[in-house]
């Protein structure tokens, strides 16, 4: 579904992408995982074409991404952002509803809030949230907005970034059931990214280690505590020593 | 130092500083060029446009009152008091007149716009801009330049000539107010002399000036907003340029409009 060939970017001297390979197939749910500032996020944002990459291609159905009607190309993903991302100024539920107000998937208003309190109510938000602005909500509600915003469209591609950070224990196992489901339930193909081994494993079905610009490593989850790879082995056991510098 | 080397840095270093603030404005007037584009072609954000034309004019109302009524009463003291050295006390009215509506109010609305708009603009876009809201606007099908700048841009070329004429008229008559109270003006000589010494040309480049400032208060507002760099320092940084670049294009856009409109 999704195929990053040779993609490289760099920030100035900065080579954050260095030639990155990776195949996320149709259907399935695939984690990126790296230390902070190896390019997870550029590498999401160079799909949707958020950022320009220097070099490389990204298809996606076979056709290279960012060509063609890009409103059409956008209106397939769903993104959920690591801060939320919720428009201030509006309410919740035109929040969730945003993009069935306006452009091609514009809908009738009343038809598009009761589509955003469903999806609310899909990610565990009573009704009476939907009038709250996002401010009004704590971070773990504001997750839940972003992550019912990011499906209310019933996209084919979903992307996490960085679902459960700045959440508790707890917050976070919700947030990783729900996307474990819903990714389920919709038949979506996912990509998250993430340093958080519970989210790793409760989301996962392949797994890819991204590593100074390249995908260090890639498999199932499954095998993913076997897999002899030196750098991936210190990451999910978080040791300081290692291949891997601890002082970056 | 070698006297040749420093002399050759210090060239260097103008020389950057004049590549970068050319380069700074090459931008902006993409930018502009841009936003007039997208404000021309759909689709069209009417519910954004109504909240611009809210909080650029309706909002501003009380902060252009105020600081117009204040400068009428102010520049009649003037011109009495300057006025009382060469026996031309009576020139109050005409003068007020055409210093608010030829100078001060177009002047004086479009620094407060820039003051009051151009910062909240600035700031709210960086804002977005650093909480990844603007990545999500694009995410959802949506331009940021239709969606965040063109409605800004369009309400500040509409609303910002209604304040300017609505300052002008404030202002004369907080200069008829302090002439008529506390300098022993006649009430209707005072109106009838305002009435009869402005021309229509007068008006037309007032609300001309409030238009172009309008523009530039808003474009400057999303452009910094939109350039903005990361975290708190970012959102100030682009606050504080957007304000003074604003103020600086303004001063510069009201001489060369006074020289279009006046020149002799």
């Amino acid at each position: 579904m999704i195929r990053m060939t040779g993609v490289k970017k760099a920030f100035g001297d900065n080579r954050v992408l260095q030639g990155m390979d990776l195949h996320i197939p149709r259907g399935s749910s695939m984690v990126i995982i790296g230390g902070s500032g190896t390019g997870k996020s550029v590498a999401l944002k160079c799909i949707l074409g958020l950022i320009q990459p220097d070099a490389g291609t990204i298809m996606v159905d076979g056709k290279p991404a960012g060509k063609g009607d890009r409103d059409a190309f956008l209106a397939r993903f769903g993104m959920l952002f690591q801060g939320g991302a919720l428009f201030d100024s509006l309410p919740v539920w035109q929040n969730v509803a945003f993009r069935l107000l306006r452009g091609s998937l514009a809908r009738p208003q009343d038809e598009a809030r009761e589509v955003a309190i469903e999806k609310l109510r899909r990610v565990g938000l009573k009704p009476e949230v939907a009038d709250l602005l996002p401010a009004e909500l704590s971070g773990g509600m504001q997750k839940r907005v972003g992550l019912a915003r990011a499906i209310a469209a019933e996209p084919e591609i979903i992307f996490f970034d960085e679902p459960t950070t700045g959440l508790d224990p707890i917050m976070a196992g919700v947030i990783n059931d729900l996307i474990r489901e819903i990714v389920t339930e919709m038949g979506a193909t996912a990509m998250t990214i993430t340093h958080d081994m519970t989210s790793v494993r409760a989301i996962a079905d392949n797994v890819a280690m991204l590593h100074d610009g390249v995908i260090q490593w890639t498999g199932p989850v499954a095998d993913m505590d076997n897999s002899g790879d030196p750098y991936l082995d210190q990451f999910i056991h978080g040791r300081a020593e290692g291949p891997i510098e601890a002082v970056r | 130092m070698n006297p040749m080397n420093s002399t050759m840095n210090a060239l260097a270093a103008l020389g950057r500083s004049v590549m970068y603030a050319l380069a700074r404005m090459g931008r902006m007037a993409i930018f502009g060029f841009s936003a007039f584009s997208h404000m021309v072609r759909p689709p069209y954000y009417p519910r954004e446009f109504a909240n611009a034309l809210l909080n650029i004019g309706w909002l501003s109302l009380p902060v252009v009152g105020l600081t117009a009524v204040f400068t009428g009463g102010a520049l009649a003291l003037q011109i009495y008091s300057g006025g009382a050295r060469f026996n031309a006390e009576a020139v109050v009215p005409q003068i007020v007149a055409i210093g608010m509506v030829r100078e001060l109010g177009p002047v004086l609305v479009g620094l407060m716009i820039a003051a009051r708009v151009t910062s909240s603009i600035a700031a709210e876009i960086a804002t977005m801009k650093v909480t990844e809201q603007i990545d999500a606007l694009v995410t959802l099908s949506t331009h940021p330049m239709k969606y965040l700048v063109a409605p800004r841009v369009l309400a500040a070329l509409i609303t910002v000539p209604v304040l300017v004429g609505v300052g002008d008229i404030i202002g004369i008559a907080g200069g008829y107010v302090v002439a008529v109270q506390n300098l022993g003006f006649n009430a209707a000589a005072y109106l009838q002399n305002t009435v009869d010494f402005l021309e229509i040309n007068d008006v037309t480049s007032s609300l001309a000036k409030g238009a172009v400032f309008g523009v530039i208060a808003a474009l400057m507002g999303c452009y910094y907003g939109m350039d903005s760099g990361r975290g708190a320092q970012g959102v100030g940084r682009a606050t504080k340029g957007s304000v003074e670049t604003a103020a600086i294009l303004i001063l510069a856009a009201n001489f060369v409009l006074t020289g279009v409109f006046f020149s002799i």
